[in-house]
């Protein structure tokens, strides 16, 4: 299994080896253990959208590799403005650079991105659709807090995920991931939040036992993870139906008597009020921890892509 | 029988030679029409005609003309069911039943408002789901996004 050269654009286009390799060199990442760059290698990163979290820690991650990093940080400063499509913009880019990491608001934009592009394309966002970088530093969280995870003989993990799952992409896209490790999801939302049809369907035909709640007291004392995600105000058709179930969906230290010892609370940040900042102060806190593991994920992507390791 | 025959050919003209699209569903012999690019030959539907296999059907018969792999391949999409029948002077030929395509490139154009091939020259591209139960759904390989058939539209 080789990876210089390969586009990181879907997490749909990656095999449970795929991802575990992804993990263990990210783990190699964390510990210094990654060599650095004896070329000059230099990474272009298009942001037609602004993420300051994901570009920052990108620039890091290559920088911590040795490389060296050109690009911009929102579409204001690109001849995008001046009507240049997108294919154009990176025909051009390509040439500067031995890796692009792209952001943009249109879904399919990294794919057309990678076909544009000979170096490799990672996909740090392209609307609603993929952010493949999230989901791996996700898998990664999971990977350390249940380090069994992945492992030949690793028992089911039961894994809840808590909020608006219907338009939240980063549960959709680690929910595909998960289906190739033994797992039970969870899925608790209000039922017109609830995760789309479509995406049941797979988990379903790939043998993930699937369930679906409306509040997470029911659940939370069997689970291994938690995945909160935001539960936007501007979804709900009537803003009185949000005053009236949002506390469902809201997790406080108090109900964290019973959890499993070794439960694990994630989010990918920002939170709005999902998780109550008393429960930062309980060991199944993680997201801060999960959040810090940006870099070394994105070291390790890095490395593979390049040909580094 | 002369006298049955005789009804058929009432319902819609034989033609010499060109091909026949049976077993269309209903209503789809005008997307079927609209699809096929070049149509300066005659050509005769059947709509909502009486079928022992499918309850009601439609019939599309083009004189004097095959159809192209890509026309085939859309007919396929909208119609996954349908046959084709070849027309040799007044003869069929050859039958066939179309079998839709695993991906189909440039015919199909992505509902989504959101996806990149709405917005700039992309020739689009989608997998072909089929299910046990015949139905199909379409991926787009952009957006990632899945439709039902009746959600797609043919260019
Ligand atoms: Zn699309």
């Amino acid at each position: 299994m080789t990876f210089a050269g390969s586009d990181v654009i879907s997490i749909a286009d990656f095999s449970r080896e795929q991802i575990l390799r992804i993990l263990a060199v990210a783990e190699q990442a964390e510990r210094g253990r990654l060599p650095v760059f004896t070329s000059r290698k230099i990474m272009a990163v298009l942001f037609f959208e602004p993420s300051t979290r994901t570009r920052l820690s990108f620039e890091s991650a290559m920088q911590r590799l040795g490389g060296t990093v050109i690009g911009f940080a929102d579409a204001a400063s690109t001849s995008t403005k001046k009507g240049e499509s997108l294919f154009d913009t990176i025909r051009m880019v390509e040439n500067y650079a031995d890796v692009l990491v792209i952001r943009h608001p249109l879904e399919g934009s990294a794919r057309l991105a990678a076909e544009a592009a000979s170096p490799p394309v990672i996909n740090c966002g392209d609307g609603a659709n993929q952010h493949p970088t999230q989901t791996f530093l996700d898998l990664f969280a999971i990977r350390k807090t249940h380090p069994r995870f992945g492992a030949a003989d690793q028992p089911p993990l039961r894994i809840g995920f808590l909020g608006d799952l219907k338009y939240g992409r980063t549960v959709h896209s680690l929910s595909i991931a998960l289906s190739h490790f033994p797992c039970e999801l969870v899925f608790i939302s209000p039922p017109s939040l609830a995760l789309p049809r479509h995406l049941k369907e797979i988990l379903t035909a790939r043998g993930v036992a699937c369930v679906e709640a409306e509040r997470v007291e029911q659940h939370i004392d069997s689970l291994d993870i938690l995945y909160a995600v935001r539960l936007q105000k501007e979804r709900f058709a009537d803003q009185l139906e949000y005053e009236r179930v949002r506390g469902a969906y809201v997790v406080q230290a108090g109900m964290l008597a019973r959890v499993k010892p070794n439960l694990r609370i994630l989010h990918p940040l920002p939170r709005v009020g999902e998780i109550t900042t008393d429960v930062d102060r309980t060991p199944h806190a993680y997201y801060f921890e999960q959040a810090g593991l940006g870099v070394p994920v994105r070291q390790a992507i890095l490395a593979l892509v390049l040909g580094l390791v | 029988m002369a006298k049955k025959k005789q009804h058929t050919v009432l319902k819609v003209p034989a033609i010499e030679h060109g091909t026949v699209i049976d077993h269309l569903p209903p209503r789809a012999a005008l997307t079927v029409v609209r699809i096929l690019a070049v149509l300066e030959d005659l050509v005769t539907i059947g709509v909502n005609l009486s079928s022992h296999v499918m309850g009601r059907k439609d019939v599309v018969k083009i004189a004097n003309r095959k159809l192209s792999p890509d026309e085939v391949a859309k007919i396929a999409i909208i119609a996954p069911r349908a046959t084709l029948n070849i027309i040799e002077s007044y003869v069929v030929v050859k039958k066939y039943t179309v079998t839709p395509p695993d991906v189909v490139e440039g015919i199909v154009r992505c509902v989504n408002p959101s996806c990149i091939t709405n917005h700039e020259t992309v020739r689009t591209r989608f997998s072909v789901l089929k299910a046990e139960d015949g139905s199909l759904r379409l991926r787009c390989a952009y957006c990632e996004r899945a439709y039902d058939r009746q959600e797609i539209e043919i260019v």
